[in-house]
């Protein structure tokens, strides 16, 4: 669909595009990181290119892998109804170090989605005006969408109540015994007088 | 008379009357009762709720509210937006992290008495959401009075649920009950993969 895009690309950037492909019509370029920000610009001025619409911006842990971090963005142009996503590889084996050029200089919508990758993944984007956590609390340790945070691992914002506050116990309680369920089922009921 | 509920031996006239009695025969008519049974009838025909609406289960909640099934039946339609106002407290859907002091605060802001009702598996147990956002249920954070199980739970399943809090709040019972699933009648009629019988008579 755009393969003029990727062709572009090559021809601009050399070997700062590492690998291109078109999977079922969906064009994708492979960049390093260190040409980020200036593939972005060229994409969003470059009259043959006019991405205006900024979609997409996230990242995927691959945690076998080094770098372990993609960075995916989807981009489309109104002006050439064309689309084309941009991957670039980040970080090492510990996820340190992972760190991008931001796009909020050219587009404006890559604001909060930069901030949710950093929020979920721990990737820094360099020139971000307000770096902060957009999703989790910022007493929040830790990047959850990385494959080694523990699944059931929870940072309360709140201390839980402890079963003596409760009077009860905070566990599962036993759904089906005699006194719960319905009311109509109760052995103790109100008649108001009438039995 | 009704039921009477005093040592055995207590002369007939100072028995006092379990719950409440009627005395047939004067022209005028009375009843007495206890009070605090008075108090308590008059509580649980009139919950004014808070809802605390913040997922899904929201839409049965306006199910429930709305006249097919109508939750003015049993005294509790009339919704409070602020919690000063109200004594009965919906936590309708899941409760994440981030909103758990939210939720506490509205919580301490009401007046006693007060009662705590979950609606939903999300709010009873925190449901499938078993990970580093949602609050395994609100009896981590306040206390809950009856939990109804379901995601979403049908508006009966709901109604059952206010059934038992008016139940629980009329016998003074503050411990936590959970709503029984019901058998649902259409079940009996259509099973797949088993022919009908009208089918078999007429073959
Ligand atoms: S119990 Fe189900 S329907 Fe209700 S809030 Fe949770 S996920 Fe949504």
């Amino acid at each position: 669909m755009s393969q003029s895009v990727l062709d572009a690309l090559k021809a601009r950037f050399g070997a700062a595009i590492l690998e291109t492909h078109s999977n079922f019509g969906d064009d994708t370029a492979v960049v390093a990181s260190d040409s980020w920000k200036a593939i972005g610009a060229f994409l969003r001025d470059d009259p043959a290119m006019s991405f205006e619409l900024f979609v997409d911006l996230c990242g995927v842990d691959y945690p076998e892998r080094t770098p372990r971090f993609d960075v995916v963005l989807h981009l489309y142009s109104v002006t050439h109804a064309h689309r084309i996503r941009v991957k670039a590889r980040i970080g090492d084996d510990e996820g340190n170090h992972a760190k991008i050029d931001s796009l909020t200089s050219l587009w404006r919508g890559a604001d909060w989605l930069e901030r949710e990758t950093f929020d979920m993944f721990g990737i820094k984007f360099e020139g971000h005006p307000d770096l902060r956590r957009i999703l989790m609390y910022p007493e929040f340790t830790g990047f959850p969408l990385r494959k080694d945070y523990p699944a059931q691992k929870t940072e309360p914002l709140i201390a839980y109540r402890t079963e003596e506050e409760a009077g009860l116990p905070l566990g599962k309680l036993e759904p089906f015994g005699p006194d719960e369920g319905m009311s109509f089922g109760r052995k103790v009921w109100d008649t108001h007088g009438t039995t | 008379m009704g039921e009477l509920n005093s040592p055995p031996g207590t002369p007939a006239a100072l028995q006092r009357p379990r719950h409440s009695v009627t005395i047939e025969g004067s022209e005028a008519g009375f009843g007495v009762t206890r009070f605090d049974a008075m108090l308590n009838w008059s509580r649980k025909y009139s919950l004014f709720q808070y809802p605390f609406v913040t997922a899904c289960c929201g839409m049965e909640f306006m199910a429930v509210a709305s006249p097919r099934f109508d939750v003015a039946r049993f005294g509790a339609e009339a919704p409070r937006f602020s919690p000063r106002q109200a004594d009965l407290l919906w936590v309708v859907g899941t409760i994440s992290q981030r909103q758990a002091p939210a939720l506490r605060r509205i919580y301490e802001q009401m007046m006693d008495p007060k009662w705590v009702l979950a609606f939903g598996t999300c709010a009873s147990s925190g449901g499938f959401y078993d990970n580093y956002t949602t609050v395994a249920g609100i009896d981590k954070i306040i206390r809950c009075d009856v939990y109804v199980p379901g995601c979403p739970p049908r508006p009966e399943a709901v109604l059952d649920g206010l059934l038992l809090l008016q139940d629980k709040i009329a016998r003074g019972d503050r411990t936590p009950g959970i709503v029984k699933p019901r058998q649902d009648p259409a079940m009996g009629l259509v099973q797949l993969g088993v022919p009908s019988a009208k089918k078999e008579g007429q073959r």
